[in-house]
């Protein structure tokens, strides 16, 4: 049997690998159930009952107001006069338009509009189970010296680490793909059961696919940010302890500092708008203290845009520079 | 016929905020086939990094390696399937058993998966092998990492420290494998502190200290090249030993006080003993060279024996003079 197969064997057979990926699952599982269980299917009865409610609603609303009119014109003169309006024709009458049915109806589960953030919601949780156990992975033999008895067996350095990294890498890809298809195929029943599916064409589907292969795209970085980290450091702990401080580092204190400084687009130094821009195609930063006038719309933002061709090829250098760092100090490095 | 291991003149220096350390410094060692090969060496002295460096996972600055003609490490992994090794007890992931752990190396290997139940049942581990290593003593794993090495069925074995942990059951169950996997051909280098069993098991030893070998050769050569250097000094009884052990000390003896008598570790003449103390009214009821051990050789040789009132470091050696001793 091969290296890689041997590495696959090893990943599979981590109790900790099985741990985290089935803690992920029941997570995963608990958003499903929990979309499924607040979501109804909408149909006449539904309408019919929303209308009902609705026309209800707008009827009480009604009677209140002419109560309200009637005891406004009847204080008149005196003490309690100041209670009301002193012009009690000004008291408003509801219409029946400001009761939209469509407010009474149940939440459903609209497949088109409502996915999409479900994909995001997945390839997230992904990339934090591919991270720790891309870092636990690689970490935990260095730290236990089981690197070091597997390079005495293969003494080639790059390809033992590419070999794992590799492994690594095709199995939680292998996991992407699945859960995606799961996932999918789960939504596409809550939609069917709790909700439509009706305005999915083709162009909506692709676009779909498009959107879980950039999460796909997503877990692979993340899986190989986190290999990576751990096997420079030769401790998973390295990982984590990056992952923690870029947390802190970046999000709260450069974020804070930034925005005391007043830099213009603050927001774009932040790590998981990028995110957001790659799963959604872009996203737009603005900065409301620039006024940019419109005859139509008047003052309009500053705004820069972070595409998702921008987002990729950041993930794109975080993938080389790290694991292109690991391969050349293993390569390098002195193992003590 | 070809060493199955030479280093020579082999360098390694790290480099720190302390400076540079010079971690092996122009060592050199040859192990010829069939033999087991004792290295010996106090803790910081070079034994591990000598091992690692030959085993390619630390690069040398300079110097010789060979293993089985090879030259490493350029040509390590086309020896590597010849040559077994535990370097510092490697800690096994505790949720695996002994099988998979094992397996997973056989696999990495490309070697066959019968060769894990015939090293298990080599190293005593046969019934244990579907347990957690984490439900395994500290013999037990080093049991198992012993049959790591084996798996491959290599011509050197190199094994750093494989008694650790062992009961005495287990070390003579160790040195008796070590003879049989001799006996077959096999070379064995073994690094350990347990001179009794290397001086039992092994044909040739190599000491070093401070990154230098200081001494080598077959085991008998290297304890009769310092047989007469220790004389034991017993005074005639009730005598006190306190005025003859500073006496002599003044006069450069390294002496070790037993219970009832002491040793003088650089004698060169012993006659000196008895004119020296004599002169001082001290009459020697006893004095008899002491019959060299590996213990002693070592201690002598890496300049580690314990001086009283004094508590030695880690990388502490005083290198004992190329030959003579006190009185000469």
């Amino acid at each position: 049997m091969s290296l890689y197969a041997a590495e696959t064997r090893r990943l599979v057979k981590r109790r900790f690998t099985r741990y985290f990926t089935l803690g992920a699952v029941v997570v995963l599982a608990a958003i499903a159930v929990a979309m499924f269980v607040t979501n109804h299917q909408i149909g006449p009865a539904q309408i019919a009952g929303a209308k009902a409610q609705a026309h209800a609603d707008y009827q009480r609303n009604l009677d209140q107001a002419a109560d309200f009119k009637k005891r406004c014109e009847a204080a008149k003169g005196t003490a309690d006069a100041q209670q009301y309006p002193s012009n009690c024709d000004e008291i408003g009458t509801p219409t029946e338009d400001d009761f939209d049915a469509q407010w009474y109806l149940p939440a459903t589960f609209d497949f088109q509009k409502k996915f999409p953030d479900l994909v995001t919601t997945l390839a997230a949780l992904l990339s934090v189970v591919g991270f720790v156990i891309g870092a636990s992975f690689v970490g935990a033999e260095w730290s236990s010296g089981g690197m070091a008895n597997l390079l005495l067996w293969r003494p080639q350095r790059l390809r033992v680490l590419g070999t794992k990294l590799l492994a690594f890498l095709v199995g939680l890809a292998g996991l992407t793909v699945l859960l995606s298809a799961a996932w999918t195929g789960i939504f596409t029943l809550v939609a069917k059961y709790r909700g439509t599916s009706a305005s999915m064409t083709t162009g909506a589907w692709k676009s779909l696919a498009l959107t879980e292969a950039r999460g796909l795209a997503l877990v692979v970085v993340a899986g190989a940010v986190g290999f990576g980290l751990a096997s420079l450091g030769r401790h998973t702990a390295m990982a984590l302890g990056v992952a923690i401080g870029l947390v802190v580092v970046f999000q709260f204190g450069l974020g804070t500092a930034l925005a005391l400084a007043k830099v213009k687009f603050a927001e774009a130094y932040l790590l998981p708008l990028w995110i957001v821009a790659w799963m959604k195609q872009k996203y737009d930063v603005q900065d409301y203290n620039a006024c940019n006038f419109s005859g139509t719309e008047g003052c309009r933002p500053d705004t820069f845009t972070i595409t998702w061709h921008m987002a990729g090829a950041a993930l794109a250098v975080a993938f080389v520079v790290i694991v292109g760092a690991a391969l050349w100090t293993v390569r390098r490095r002195d193992i003590t | 016929m070809t060493a199955v291991l030479e280093i020579s003149g082999l360098r390694k220096t790290y480099r720190g905020r302390k400076g540079v350390r010079r971690a092996l410094d122009g060592f050199d060692m040859v192990v010829e086939p069939g033999q087991v090969h004792g290295f010996l060496g106090p803790n910081g002295s070079g034994k591990t990094t000598t091992l690692r460096t030959l085993l390619g996972l630390i690069r040398p600055n300079g110097g010789r390696m060979a293993i089985l003609g090879r030259d490493v490490p350029e040509q390590l992994p086309e020896v590597a399937g010849r040559v077994g090794a535990i370097v510092e007890s490697p800690q096994f992931f505790g949720n695996f058993t002994a099988k998979d752990t094992l397996t997973l190396l056989a696999d990495a290997g490309g070697i066959d998966h019968n060769r894990v139940f015939q090293v298990l049942e080599l190293v005593g581990l046969r019934e244990r092998a579907k347990d957690r290593v984490k439900t395994y003593s500290l013999g037990m794993k080093q049991r198992l990492a012993v049959a790591s090495a084996l798996l491959k069925e290599p011509a050197l074995l190199v094994l750093d420290e494989p008694a650790n942990g062992l009961d005495p059951g287990g070390i003579r169950e160790m040195r008796t494998l070590m003879r049989t996997l001799s006996e077959a051909g096999m070379t064995v280098l073994l690094s350990s502190h347990i001179l009794g069993e290397i001086q039992l098991i092994c044909d040739s030893v190599t000491i070093i200290s401070a990154g230098k070998r200081v001494a080598h050769g077959s085991v008998a050569d290297v304890l009769a090249r310092h047989e007469s250097s220790s004389v034991k000094v017993r005074l005639e009884p009730g005598v006190d030993m306190r005025p003859a052990v500073g006496l002599l000390r003044a006069k450069g003896a390294q002496i070790t006080v037993e219970t009832d008598h002491f040793v003088v570790g650089n004698a060169g003449n012993p006659a000196q003993i008895t004119r020296l103390l004599a002169e001082q009214k001290i009459f020697v009821y006893e004095l008899a060279p002491l019959a060299a051990d590996l213990e002693s050789v070592f201690l002598e040789l890496t300049g580690t024996a314990p001086v009283e009132g004094r508590n030695r470091q880690v990388d502490q050696t005083a290198m004992a003079p190329a030959g003579g001793g006190w009185g000469e």
